[in-house]
């Protein structure tokens, strides 16, 4: 198991626009993952919040807050604000400026799905990030279209946990013909880095999907949380790539494919799922990942 | 249910006793969204309607468990959803499409501090105008207010009969302090509580007219998939369901959704008097700060001043019979509230030059404490 990530020196030395402080809980992988994209976006950046984990995170003055302008939103119009926000700056032609919409995944899957896709529609400007701890964390973990099958969350307690798989977001996406929609994985810093970077630079709606850990939502020890999200990835359930302008490439390759039982039994949320369920996940994220390689392959 | 003391005793939070309420009084079907303080409406609702053969389903959005509730209501089921205050103005459009389609349903509003996100973990009562007339257009509603986890149980039941009986949705204003205080509730046996369920139509499907007059002025409503092929639409509608132009039925038809419920007004228009008997200054309150007005209704009893509370459970239609009763009583009436005076407008709108209306408003995000209350009774 690797232990240690060597960092690039560029990250190291990006700038860090995240003031100590936070309200996030022990192990929390959005709160890691904003401090890894601001270091990609850098300074010039104008943060745009719905009502999220990330919303009480930011703290109170003095304690913590962002070095850039954060604004925070009603729940279902991230994307739009975000667009607003990105037409007043082009009106006083500030056009450095990247405008970055940072939503959970019920503020994107669900409620702020019809936002997005309009936003996405008109191709606005934007970089649109969905940091995906897979089910609303903040109001106390209830099940999200983010969801996997199989989990148990407060409102598909034990006896009736989720039936139905996770909405396929980047498929969503995708098929709005955006310029770029990518993966991440705050268990793959470096991998981070680089699409945040990369997305700064293009113009166009841009789509980050960020894995994002919750120890008290996945029923995981806080200090295996990046060890647990890292395991999605070697299993292919949360697998890294990028698609550029229609091109896909996968960015992170597994040395060694795990299998998906691997991951679901480290947490407790999975606790109650059955065999035939586990089975299944097998052969669908087999298929997936399959699928996107062949992507992969024919887009080269 | 928690913590069983004896047969009917039990130790709840409001937001469970919500849930009692609406399982006793017959409710079937909840559509909700995850919001604080409602969270927990919604949670208990996905272990215990299955178990009774319910249907509990999460929504993407407020609007969409507004939508879901009213179709669940066509289709023959007792409904409700829940929320807080930004997902009750989502629901605003829908709630309105109830009203002119006379959908019963019930939608629970645990009000927390606002405008906006506002203050999510703090109670307030700044939605008591936006239940009244949030929804566009001219119409009726029936707004209910809780003020203890007994209340909540009890309500939501009346809730649920007001609905059925009416053809109406109804809005039971709850808060966050009601919502997470837990307290002992004693919960009669089923048999003992009266439950109301909508009048089916009584003829065969081909003499229904689906919003006809009668004088109730309440229609009997057909379940989708009885046999009663009907229209219902947001649009004004003449009595057969289809869309109208004319005069003479829009007019008939306003008319009716209003006197449907003026019509209930004796029942529908509920409040609760303590010592109010002697009175000479009283409190009006309602929600949780009737609890706090109670209590200093007793302090300044202490102190010499002949108080008493009239408690407004009915918020609308506005129980102004007996506000007025009150009003000629007293010599100044004190109106409580946690926003800037929702409610004691309409106190004032009644009063009419009779008496004294003070005004005692906190929206720091605290309750009103019987300490100010009492202190206001005092100086008055």
């Amino acid at each position: 198991m690797q232990r240690f990530i060597n960092l690039s020196e560029e990250m190291r030395k990006g700038p860090d626009l995240v003031t100590p402080g936070l309200l996030s809980c022990q192990g929390c992988g959005t709160a890691l993952a904003m401090k890894l994209a601001l270091k990609g976006l850098g300074e010039r950046t104008v943060v745009v919040i719905p009502a999220c984990c990330w919303s009480i995170i930011i703290g109170t003055y003095p304690h913590s807050t962002l070095n850039v302008p954060v604004v925070h939103v009603p729940f279902e119009t991230a994307a739009v604000a975000a667009s607003g926000v990105r037409a007043g700056l082009d009106v006083r032609g500030e056009e450095d400026v990247t405008v970055m919409a940072w939503a959970g995944d019920g503020g994107t899957f669900d409620i702020g799905l019809q936002s997005l896709s309009g936003a996405a529609e008109r191709n606005e400007d934007i970089l649109y990030v969905c940091y995906d701890n897979e089910a609303y964390m903040n109001t106390g973990i209830q099940r999200s279209s983010a969801t996997p099958v199989g989990a148990w969350t407060t409102t598909t307690p034990g006896g009736s946990l989720k039936q139905e798989p996770k909405k396929d977001m980047e498929g969503i996406m995708l098929a709005h013909g955006i310029p770029y929609v990518a993966t991440a994985s705050v268990a793959y810093p470096d991998d981070f880095f680089e699409k945040f970077k990369k997305a700064k630079g293009i113009k166009g709606t841009r789509f980050i999907h960020i894995l994002s850990p919750c120890p008290p939502g996945w029923r995981i020890d806080s200090a295996k949380s990046i060890q647990v999200t890292r395991m999605a990835t070697q299993c292919c359930i949360f697998p890294l790539y990028e698609v550029e302008a229609g091109i896909t490439r996968v960015t992170v390759r597994p040395e060694e494919v795990i299998p998906v039982s691997r991951y679901l039994r480290s947490q407790g949320r999975f606790r109650e799922m059955g065999e035939d369920t586990m089975e299944l996940v097998q052969v669908l994220t087999e298929q997936r990942w399959n699928s996107l390689l062949e992507r992969e392959t024919s887009t080269k | 249910m928690s913590k069983k003391k004896s047969a009917n005793r039990y130790f709840l939070q409001g937001n469970e006793a919500v849930v009692e309420g609406a399982l006793t009084a017959g409710c079937t079907f909840f559509a909700g969204y995850p919001i604080t303080p409602a969270s927990e409406i919604s949670e208990i609702l996905s272990e215990r309607l299955p178990q009774v053969g319910g249907t509990f389903i999460q929504m993407e959005d407020e609007i969409a468990s507004m939508g879901a509730i009213i179709g669940a209501s066509l289709a023959g089921a007792k409904s409700m959803t829940a929320t807080s205050g930004p997902g009750f103005s989502l629901m605003q459009e829908n709630l309105g499409f109830a009203c002119i389609a006379e959908v019963p349903c019930v939608i629970v509003n645990v009000m927390r501090g606002g405008p906006s996100t506002g203050l999510p973990t703090n109670p307030a009562q700044g939605d008591v105008m936006q239940a009244r007339w949030g929804t566009h257009g001219d119409h009726p509603i029936v707004v209910l207010a809780t003020s203890t986890v007994q209340d909540s149980f009890e309500l939501t039941i009346k809730a649920f009969n007001f609905a059925e009986k009416y053809r109406t949705p109804v809005v039971l204003l709850s808060d966050e302090v009601v919502a997470h205080t837990r307290e002992t509730v004693e919960l009669p046996p089923r048999e003992e509580i009266h439950i109301i369920d909508r009048i089916a139509p009584s003829m065969p499907p081909e003499w229904y007219i689906p919003f006809e007059d009668n004088s109730r002025g309440v229609p009997p409503m057909a379940a989708f998939g009885d046999g009663y092929r009907y229209h219902v639409t947001g649009l004004v509608h003449d009595v057969r369901g289809f869309p109208t132009q004319r005069p003479d039925e829009i007019e008939a038809f306003m008319k009716r959704l209003f006197r449907k419920i003026t019509q209930g007004f004796n029942e529908i228009q509920m409040t609760k008097d303590f010592m109010i008997d002697d009175a000479k200054v009283a409190v009006i309150a309602y929600g949780s700060v009737a609890r706090s007005a109670k209590r200093a209704v007793l302090d300044a009893r202490d102190r010499g001043v002949k108080a008493g509370l009239l408690q407004l459970v009915t918020l609308f239609p506005f129980p102004r019979m007996k506000v007025e009763e009150v009003l000629r009583q007293c010599r100044a009436v004190l109106v409580p509230e946690l926003n800037m005076g929702q409610i004691s407008r309409e106190v004032s709108r009644v009063n009419q030059g009779k008496c004294q209306v003070r005004k005692l408003n906190r929206l720091d995000g605290g309750l009103i404490t019987p300490e100010q209350i009492m202190y206001e009774l005092l100086k008055i």
